[in-house]
């Protein structure tokens, strides 16, 4: 995104504009509900809960930047029946009243074409998209897509790449700079991993774009500690368990609206 | 066959999708192989150990009885003879070292047959590294002896328990286990796939094995070369090493042959997947579809990049066997010259036995990349009705 600041952006400086803290938390798409529910109805939990924006997995067969949580919750989505254009068309329909992002992996979209694939996601009203297996490197042809269907790429910043590594990406993405708690993959653990703020801070220290902390942040507790330094957090697999264990839109909002209470108490 | 692009691209192949967490890593390997690579004493050292470890170079072997039986003429490159069993073992000792010239002391891997695994795990013993090597659980149980094998090498083997539990698996969980250890560790990937610059280091390493074949042949054809290379291709390592030999002569046809439940050249469309761009079995929706092999060496759904574009190109082709013309020519190797065939090698068998007709007169290369013996134990259920 050059110049313009799109949805999701938006979105997330109206919050920091207003003292706050943002919050992403994570749904993968077509996962199972409880009778009567569906994921789109944990996604309205979610958006009710106090999100700044909502991520949306699209299952990917074989997800390596996922660990066990996310890549169970992948495989129950696909075995019912959950495709790309299938979340896409549900998505569509969907009135969250917070800006949304598909979270997936580079086959689905190069299967679909870069092109096709971005503009679906503009159609479908969803503001940005992640790609976690396309690095800086590769971003090519992803990036002039979505650019031109004005999706918001959201970038990955991890705590190996160097400082020019880290402006680079910091540069590049739109939406907000996802920086990479830990080294490792998605999952809840018992403590936040140092590195944690530690990359916060050195992304805080040379970009202006949202900064959210996602990877490791498992409780409330883990997400209002990394905000001492982070503009906000992603939260994931603790969220996925939550739907996993439960298959209750309730439950899943009230674990958000846990994490909402200690980002505001701070 | 020469190196690939500055994107790490064989033509429209390869590439690098790893997790931004992995890309600095892979960065640095490439510009530690390309220094490692131009330096006499690292090649000295992987040389010294290739001939007073490994036992290169491995013999040409004339097939007289199966040449008689087939009409056509097969040399056999003896991969088999390599310490360990298989060919893998010269892209494992040129990782190891590689590894400990940047300081790494635990290496990461991922095995389909068992193969690499314990040529890793050997390697590591061999430089007092550790050793952690992710195998699918269907794998495991096939292959039960070098699992074994493995462990009594001091490694540490962990099942893989998603997905189809095979060696696709086995690769995402070698995979994510980087993404976590990468500061400390070194994923030593067994085939020429995974993200650059592994495709073209893992083939550099295997060189070695069409340099020697195309001298040996050479000297036993009195001057001239075999008219046909063929080696089997799951990843396609060996084939990359064997072809790396004979690419540069045009009037030597290669072959790589893959199995027809994993035939990625053959039946695949362009996907991305473990790092690169190649040519992927896969569902409509761009989902990895499962492979079927009776040979866990070649379960994969993938294939590398390089093989995807030498057959875009034209200079190799790629033809599948099925599972009963493997089994077929795993018998027939072992009763007509002594040999016992790992089943991986007996696809590249098999191809030439369903082609001799075609093949009559000719002379004919087979990388013979792994002997079988790891495979007995699965044979005796397989051949039971027949021996």
């Amino acid at each position: 995104m050059s110049g313009e600041v799109g949805q999701l952006e938006r979105s997330l400086r109206s919050r920091i504009d207003a003292g706050g803290k943002c919050l992403v938390p994570y749904l993968t798409g077509g996962l199972p509900q409880g009778p009567g529910a569906a994921w789109t109805t944990t996604m309205g939990a979610i958006a009710a809960a106090g999100a700044d924006g909502v991520e949306v997995g699209i299952p990917f067969s074989d997800p390596v930047m996922d660990g066990p949580v996310i890549q169970a919750a992948s495989q129950e989505a696909l075995e019912a029946g959950a495709t790309p254009q299938s979340i896409l068309e549900e998505l569509t329909r969907l009135d969250l009243g917070v800006p949304t992002a598909v979270m997936t992996y580079a086959n689905l979209v190069f299967r679909f074409g870069w092109e096709r694939f971005a503009a679906s996601v503009a159609e479908a009203g969803v503001a940005a998209a992640i790609l976690p297996d396309v690095p800086l490197e590769e971003s090519g042809p992803w990036c002039d897509a979505a650019d031109v269907a004005g999706v918001e790429t959201v970038m990955l910043a991890a705590p190996t790449g160097d400082d020019a590594r880290l402006a680079a990406v910091a540069e590049r993405s739109g939406g907000f700079v996802y920086a990479v708690g830990l080294l490792g993959i998605t999952g809840e653990r018992e403590r936040l991993a140092d590195t944690s703020k530690v990359i916060a801070a050195r992304l805080k220290s040379m970009t202006d774009k949202p900064v959210l902390v996602g990877v490791g942040i498992g409780s409330p507790e883990q997400a209002a500690e990394v905000c001492e330094v982070a503009d906000g957090v992603v939260v994931g697999s603790a969220v996925v368990r939550c739907a996993l264990e439960t298959r209750s839109p309730e439950a899943v909002g009230d674990l958000v609206g846990g994490f909402r209470e200690a980002l505001a108490r701070g | 066959m020469s190196a690939p692009d500055d994107t790490g691209r064989f033509g429209r192949f390869g590439g690098r999708f790893v997790p931004e967490t992995l890309m600095p890593a892979v960065l640095e390997l490439e510009e530690a192989f390309v220094e490692a690579w131009a330096d006499d004493s690292f090649r000295a050292e992987l040389d010294h150990l290739l001939r007073t470890y490994s036992g290169r170079p491995t013999p040409l072997t004339e097939c007289p009885r199966l040449s008689e039986e087939l009409g056509v003429r097969v040399l056999l490159k003896r991969e088999d003879l390599n310490h360990t069993g298989s060919h893998k073992i010269n892209n494992v000792l040129g990782q190891a070292l590689l590894a400990r010239r940047m300081g790494k002391s635990r290496l990461v891997a991922e095995t389909g047959a068992g193969q690499h695994g314990v040529a890793t795990a050997t390697a590591a013993a061999l430089l007092g590294q550790e050793c952690r090597v992710y195998m699918g659980e269907v794998d495991m149980a096939r292959q039960e002896l070098n699992v074994f094998r493995m462990r009594l090498l001091g490694a540490e083997v962990i099942p893989a328990l998603s997905g189809s539990r095979t060696l696709k698996d086995a690769v995402n969980d070698a995979m994510r286990d980087w993404v976590a250890s990468v500061e400390d560790s070194y994923y030593c990937l067994g085939s020429v796939m995974g993200p650059h610059p592994y495709p073209w280091m893992v083939r550099e390493f295997h060189r070695v094995i069409g340099v020697e074949a195309a001298e040996q042949a050479r000297d036993l054809l009195v001057g001239a070369l075999p008219d046909v290379v063929v080696a089997c291709v799951g990843g396609g390592s060996n084939a990359a090493g064997i072809f790396s030999g004979f690419a540069e002569e045009p009037s030597v046809e290669l072959v790589g042959v893959e199995p027809a439940g994993g035939a990625a050249v053959g039946h695949g469309v362009p996907g991305i997947v473990h790092g690169m761009m190649s040519y992927l079995l896969q569902d409509e929706w761009g989902q990895v579809t499962e492979a079927e092999s009776i040979s866990a060496g070649l379960d994969y759904p993938g294939v590398g990049p390089e093989h995807s574009h030498l057959s875009d190109t034209g200079r190799a082709t790629y033809p599948s066997v099925t599972d009963e013309e493997v089994v077929d020519a795993f018998v027939l190797l072992s009763r007509t010259e002594g040999i016992i065939p790992a089943l991986e090698s007996a696809h590249a068998l098999a191809w030439v036995a369903r082609e001799r007709v075609a093949l009559a007169g000719r002379t004919v290369l087979v990388n013979l990349s792994g002997r079988g013996d790891k495979d007995v134990a699965q044979m005796m259920d397989v051949l039971a009705d027949r021996l």
